[in-house]
């Protein structure tokens, strides 16, 4: 037993270092600016700045909120029609969806102004028709837009990988005792698929809240969100330590919204909804 | 049978988990060429020992020696001992020739020898021509045969078995018992074998060890260890078995059920309390008036080559196998041979294992629900 | 039947072409004859050339795969260590937090991950008094911090699926326990390692984020040079040369989708065969 325990050492030593220095050292300095002013001395102030944003941090999680509901209504009927089909089919079919996730969503989300502009291409295709130039960019619904086509994948995998798992002849069971399509897919497809739904909301929900790309492109600086302000803060301003207060306040409300959503979807696997 | 010198030797081993004691002071001689089964329910310490034996584990007291040298701390890659594990742990990445060849090549064998000594093994374990084949194509019992000449393949003076057979179904595994003994006998190699099987530790073995609760119950030969069990566990563990609370009045009389028995056992002191030991063929069923006791049949089941019958006889129920066949609900008398009665000394396990009631209360329970 | 799956595949078309649509634009502009990402004037090559010619953006891509190879083998074998530690670990409380550090990085959004390196590395920086510490160093360590999760998550499962007695078998047939790792328990999960590493390098490749926060100027990743870029009006290089990696994932995932079916086709035959 205990030479055994010796090679344990020396093999997670390595990591468990690791870990403290730039997993755990990195929040710790977090909290540390977030509760200091600029000379480094203890202070409150960036702590009661806060509230100056509070209507962006609502905004934020409502725009992510709304976000996230999309890729799931889309993404759910995507991924019970892929597991269905044939087998072949699926294995391509997973590999296009991941495709884009490999491509610098910069430029993917850039893109869209190409689509959405004055002169983008749905407009001069409307404009065939002889229909006036509709006004897309810089709203809300291209932010909306944006983030759900950014995140959808990160929806679609984990809905597609438990339903592609789940046994068929659950639902052949289910249609025997006499269920038919819409109630077997709401009293035994659904209640299964739940950790599926768990996972990619958490991973649709999270970048969304955070993003601050997307809302400059196709915001065009008319929305700003919290993560807009904290990399303002960064990047621009150079006020770390409101930065990281936002940043640590950002964080706890995320866990916070995760923990409800664990506390709603709680399934005893360990650790399924984490990953 | 000429006894050959002594290889394997435990001294007092204890092993314990978390306060937990798994092996408790067991002590243990082990033959040259010898075909020893550790035998008990799970839990009872019979794989913890193999495990202290192959080196996997460290005894937290007590000596291991090995050919009249101690092994202590001795890593498992240099003792000379081989295990054939539970599930084969075969190379899942390697073929068949590979997985015999793996003890061979570290060895640093040359090529030529190798070669040699894999197809002798796979003579051996009537797998030739398998040697390109990979392990996942293989059935459980060709990976279990696969396992064996990998181990055998290294000449380990010592092979220990964990429940070899366990995984294969009923028929497969009576047919690897005997071509396993077969092996033996031919190599001449001492076995250590685990199983919580009794049937099979009865058939294959040379000595029995019979293990519980981190300890040995007794050691002897197969016959030893069905006709003269040490105590309530091992009677109840081995075969079937009716025990009954008695009084040891003199040498060569025992009272049960009320009544004074001849016997053939002496040496306990005078009305020493005692239990005794009747196995369940070794009643003779005779009608009530004959019998030394009468009682009434509660059950019948045919068994093929007998009837079982279960006779509530003053609320004790015995388990008998006859040929005869009664009804229940008949009264009938039995009759039982002094050599027929087996007195062990009180233990600790007395009184845990009596008669054979609860096959009646299981019926009871079923038919309430 | 038939008429779910018409409907079914025309909702999997729809959803293909959102996800596309973008990538569709960027390639057709890609070869726009003029400098317009709006209007589409003539083909033309000058786009791919002038991005050869690019000193800025060559560099960057450059110092990408780099960072990109070298943080992949860093965090996959420092990864791979841990899994196995942890593997190990017998006391359940330890497993539990260090699998809970680990997921931190996974569950936090990458902004805060970000920022959190950058202010331990100001920190660290203004304690050795130096200034601009923010480099090769910096962006390589924050990389392989979020890489390690995403290989011990891969690497973890090989090993609960591997026997550990073939471990044990190794060492009862000669083997001493390093050399028994490497011979028996290595090969059984090297497919997890791989799939870690690759996931790992291809995250690397396309980290905007946390690259944002923790580079240096001397140290520019090709997303960080595309987001210098799209500041400013995109001229239609940034297409092409998305267009070119697109293309470059493309081949790579059909050379892998074939390798992988061939490998499919040859286990169903040995099993038919085996019947």
């Amino acid at each position: 037993m205990k030479q055994s325990s010796f090679i344990q050492k020396i093999v997670n030593a390595p990591y468990i270092l690791w870990s403290v220095l730039f997993i755990i050292a990195p929040l710790i300095m977090v909290i540390y600016y977030a509760f200091t002013n600029a000379d480094g001395a203890f202070t409150l102030e960036n702590i009661a700045q806060i509230g100056d944003y509070t209507s962006t941090f609502i905004l934020s999680i409502g725009y992510g909120a709304v976000a996230t509901v999309l890729c799931l209504v889309l993404a759910y009927p995507f991924a019970y029609f892929l597991a269905q089909s044939k087998a072949s089919f699926q294995r391509v079919a997973v590999m296009l969806v991941m495709l884009p996730m490999w491509m610098s969503f910069l430029i993917r989300t850039y893109s869209w102004l190409t689509i959405l502009g004055e002169s983008g291409v749905i407009n001069r295709f409307l404009g065939i028709f002889g229909i006036e130039p509709l006004h897309m960019l810089n709203t809300g619904g291209a932010v909306i837009l944006g983030m759900v086509y950014n995140f959808l994948p990160y929806m679609i995998l984990p809905l597609y990988t438990i339903m592609a798992k789940m046994d068929v002849s659950l639902v052949e069971a289910a249609e025997d005792l006499g269920c038919n399509r819409l109630h077997c897919l709401r009293k035994v497809i659904f209640p299964l698929s739940v950790p599926g739904i768990a996972s990619g909301v958490t991973m649709v929900f999270v970048p969304s809240v955070s993003t601050f790309y997307i809302t400059q492109k196709l915001g065009g600086g008319q929305i700003t969100l919290i993560g807009d302000v904290i990399e303002g803060q960064f990047q621009t301003a150079y006020n770390y330590n409101l930065g990281a207060a936002l940043s640590l306040v950002l964080m706890v409300m995320i866990l916070i919204c995760l923990g409800v959503l664990n506390y709603f979807t709680d399934s005893d696997d360990d650790g399924g909804v984490l990953i | 049978m000429k006894q050959t010198p002594i290889i394997i030797d435990l001294k007092n081993i204890s092993v314990s988990f978390d306060n937990q004691t798994i092996l408790n002071n067991i002590s243990l001689s082990i033959h040259d060429g010898e075909f020893v089964t550790l035998l008990g329910p799970s839990g009872c310490g019979k794989t913890t020992t193999l495990r202290v034996i192959a080196g996997f584990l460290q005894q937290d007291s007590g000596d291991v020696i090995f050919e009249g040298k101690n092994i202590n701390g001795v890593p498992p890659y240099k003792r000379q001992v081989n295990t054939i594990f539970q599930r084969y742990a075969l190379f899942p990445h390697l073929n068949v020739y590979e997985n015999i060849a793996f003890g061979l090549r570290l060895k640093k064998m040359k090529e030529k020898e190798i070669q040699a000594k894999v197809s002798e093994m796979l003579t051996l374990v009537n797998l030739k021509g398998f040697g390109t084949r990979k392990i996942d194509s293989l059935s459980g019992g060709q990976q279990q045969r696969v396992a064996i000449a990998r181990a055998l393949a290294v000449n380990p003076r010592v092979v220990l078995l964990d429940e070899p057979l366990g995984a294969l179904d009923l028929k497969l595994r009576k047919d690897m018992q005997v071509e396993l003994k077969n092996i033996q006998q031919k190599l001449g190699i001492t076995f250590i074998y685990v199983t919580h099987d009794q049937e099979e530790a009865l058939s294959m073995s040379d000595t029995v060890v019979v293990m519980d609760g981190g300890e040995i119950q007794q050691i002897g030969s197969p016959l030893d260890i069905y006709n003269e069990p040490s105590n309530a566990f091992v009677a109840d563990f081995i075969g079937e078995s009716n025990i009954l609370d008695g009084i040891m009045h003199e040498d060569f009389s025992v009272e049960f059920s009320g009544i004074r028995f001849q016997c053939v056992d002496k040496g306990f002191k005078k009305d020493e309390p005692v239990d005794v030991v009747i196995r369940p063929e070794d009643v003779d069923v005779v009608s009530p008036e004959e019998g030394m006791l009468k009682g009434t049949v509660t059950s019948v089941t045919f068994k093929g080559v007998h009837y079982e019958i279960i006779v509530d006889i003053d609320n004790f129920k015995w388990m008998i196998q006859t040929t005869d066949k009664s009804e229940v609900g008949e009264e009938i008398g039995i009759s039982i041979k002094p050599d027929e009665i087996h007195i062990m000394k009180k233990s600790d396990y007395s009184g845990l294992y009596g008669d054979y009631s609860s096959f009646s209360d299981e019926f009871d329970e079923l038919s309430e629900t | 039947m038939t008429k779910t799956s018409t409907v079914s595949k025309l909702y999997i078309a729809l959803i293909f072409l959102f996800l596309y649509a973008p990538m569709i634009v960027m390639m057709v502009f890609s070869f726009n004859g003029t400098e317009s990402t709006y209007v589409f004037s003539g083909f033309s090559l000058q786009w791919y050339e002038r991005l050869f010619h690019d000193r800025a953006t060559m560099n960057a891509l450059k110092n990408t795969v780099v960072l990109a190879v070298v943080s992949a083998a860093v965090s996959t074998v420092m990864g791979t260590l841990a899994a196995v530690g942890i593997d190990s670990m017998k006391k359940k409380y330890l497993k539990t937090s260090v699998m809970t550090v680990t997921n931190i990085p996974m569950m936090n959004p990458e902004i805060v991950t970000g920022i959190s390196m950058m202010l331990l590395f100001v920190f660290a920086g203004t304690m050795f008094g130096r200034r601009n510490v923010l480099g090769f160093w910096t962006i390589l360590i924050a990389h392989v911090s979020f890489q390690l999760p995403y290989i011990i998550l891969s690497v973890l499962p090989k090993l609960r699926q591997t026997d550990p007695r073939i471990y044990e078998a190794a060492q009862d047939l000669g083997c001493h326990p390093v050399k028994a790792f490497f011979k028996v328990v290595f090969p059984a999960i090297l497919p997890g390692i791989v799939a870690g590493a690759i996931m790992a390098f291809t995250l690397s490749l396309d980290d905007f984020i946390i690259s944002y926060f923790t580079n240096g100027p001397d140290f520019q990743t090709l997303p960080i040079q595309i987001f210098s870029m799209t500041k400013k009006r995109v001229k239609p290089d940034m297409y092409a040369l998305s267009t070119l990696i697109f293309a470059a994932i493309f081949i790579l995932l059909i050379l892998m989708n074939f390798a992988q079916s061939k490998s499919d086709k040859k286990q169903r035959a040995k099993r038919e065969a085996e019947k």
